[in-house]
């Protein structure tokens, strides 16, 4: 019945290619040229410590950000994203309005756009907060809010940006279940995280990123057990501050 | 003369049994402040919006102009919208001098920037916040206006009150595009001056009674608009 909103296509996600793609910021660069191809149905993490640049490669991918050289571009039809935040953006109403109004957006008609928020609102345990203000919830229940909103538009690609980074482990482990539902739906993800475990956790593939440089991108098992480069060992070893 | 306590008594007597002369000033200056109101929100709203998502070549020059506009003297206004409307101006040949509509333009002039103005700092804000969500959502600037709009509706809400207390408690724009005409034009304030300099103390100061208690209501429903707006939105 409301299936709709949920269904992916059968086609394959396009790949992701950053082609020397860098970003420059009043004369200072922040993102050095990058040369990355992301392909498949996969969860890839992006980690480095702070200032790294992997909120700036999450907008670049997103097309949040533009590239100051070079180019970002999907390999087809860019696919339908949708992207979290590390502190959600929730607009000035209602939970049940947030996503109502995330429907309309998507082009639902009117009469479906309240039952299919409800749904969601079910599936990540917002049932009663319907009729909050939406920006009044917990830290952890405006993440929830964020992830219900995107599972809506049901992305091919799912973009977050440290969605855990300031929630408490009942809030994180109810986002890591979150990514791999929207994974198993067929959703690409790509997620930026500070945590080696939750890495560990989810992801299929890493990006490390250090000083606004692409130091590695490997299979996860490979990126803990045999890393490639000697960054992404003592990023390992928590050696790697800045 | 009458002494200033019979004054307030009769002023007051005038308010309290509805005196028609004084009913026919009110409504008159409810009508022209409300049309100026809904004239200059209808423009300065969309205006206010597009002025805060859309950056072009002297938009900066444009931002301090429109601030600077929102000081401008009522008289200037008036003596603008009268040189346009006189029967030599540019827009002369639509007979709007010395009209309820003349005065609807001067209040719109004087009020449109208020309004514009604080509406750009508002979504500019919000804005600020909501940009890489609504980006992210796919949404154009064009559509993101409507949605801004609404999201800051009880601070907008605020915007339009100033400049409805703007519009209805100003005297120079009025008095000089509508001319004080008894029955026509004569609206609170221009009818205060006429009934201050006769010696018409009771009228004058119902009539002040009057606009002290609209002002009054106008503050009472920002307020009370911002305390529902924390409430509800958080």
């Amino acid at each position: 019945m409301t299936q709709m909103a949920h269904q992916l296509p059968e086609l394959a996600i396009p790949a992701l290619r950053f082609e020397g793609a860098s970003v420059v910021h009043r004369s200072q660069t922040l993102l050095q040229p990058l040369t990355l191809s992301l392909d498949g149905c996969r969860r890839t993490l992006v980690m480095g410590p702070n200032g790294a640049g992997k909120s700036l490669l999450m907008r670049l991918a997103h097309g949040l950000l533009l590239p100051s050289a070079g180019q970002v571009y999907w390999e087809g039809k860019p696919p339908r994203q949708a992207m979290v935040f590390q502190r959600p953006v929730l607009l000035k109403r209602s939970a049940l309005d947030n996503l109502t109004y995330a429907l309309a957006v998507s082009g639902t008609p009117w009469r479906a756009r309240k039952p299919l928020a409800r749904e969601a609102l079910a599936r990540f345990g917002l049932s009663p907060l319907e009729r909050r203000p939406a920006r009044v919830l917990s830290g952890g229940e405006q993440q929830r809010l964020a992830l219900a909103r995107a599972w809506l538009l049901a992305p091919e690609v799912l973009f977050l940006d440290e969605p855990t980074a300031a929630l408490d482990p009942a809030s994180m482990r109810a986002v890591e279940a979150a990514v791999l539902d929207f994974h198993a739906r067929g959703t690409r993800i790509l997620m930026t995280t500070h945590d080696l475990n939750q890495a560990k956790r989810l992801a299929d593939d890493v990006v490390l990123l250090h000083e606004g440089r692409l130091i590695e991108h490997s299979d996860a098992e490979r990126f803990f057990t045999t890393p490639a480069s000697p960054t992404t060992r003592a990023f390992i070893d928590g050696d790697l501050i800045w | 003369m009458p002494t200033t306590d019979n004054a307030f008594a009769t002023a007051l007597r005038l308010v309290l049994h509805l005196d028609p002369a004084l009913r026919e000033i009110v409504a008159l200056s409810l009508q022209v402040s409300l049309a100026a109101v809904a004239v200059g929100a209808l423009i300065g709203l969309p205006l206010g919006a597009a002025l805060a998502l859309w950056r072009f070549p002297g938009r900066g020059a444009v931002v301090v102009v429109l601030n600077a506009l929102m000081g401008l003297p009522p008289v200037v206004a008036g003596l603008a919208v009268y040189l346009l409307l006189s029967r030599a101006g540019p827009l002369g040949q639509f007979g709007l001098l010395f009209t309820p509509g003349a005065m609807v333009v001067a209040q719109v002039l004087l009020i449109l920037p208020i309004i514009a103005a604080l509406t750009r700092q508002q979504v500019e804000e919000l804005h600020a916040e909501y940009r890489e969500q609504l980006q992210s959502l796919g949404l154009s600037r064009l559509r993101r206006i409507p949605t801004l709009l609404w999201d800051a509706r009880f601070g907008l809400m605020t915007v339009i009150l100033a400049g409805f207390g703007r519009a209805s408690a100003e005297v120079g724009a009025v008095m000089i595009v509508g001319g004080n005409i008894d029955g026509v034009t004569r609206v609170m304030t221009t009818a205060i001056v006429l009934e201050t300099s006769k010696g018409n103390l009771p009228l004058a100061l119902g009539l002040g009674l009057v606009l002290l208690a609209l002002v009054t209501l106008i503050n009472g429903a920002a307020y009370l608009v911002g305390e529902t707006a924390r409430r509800r939105l958080g």
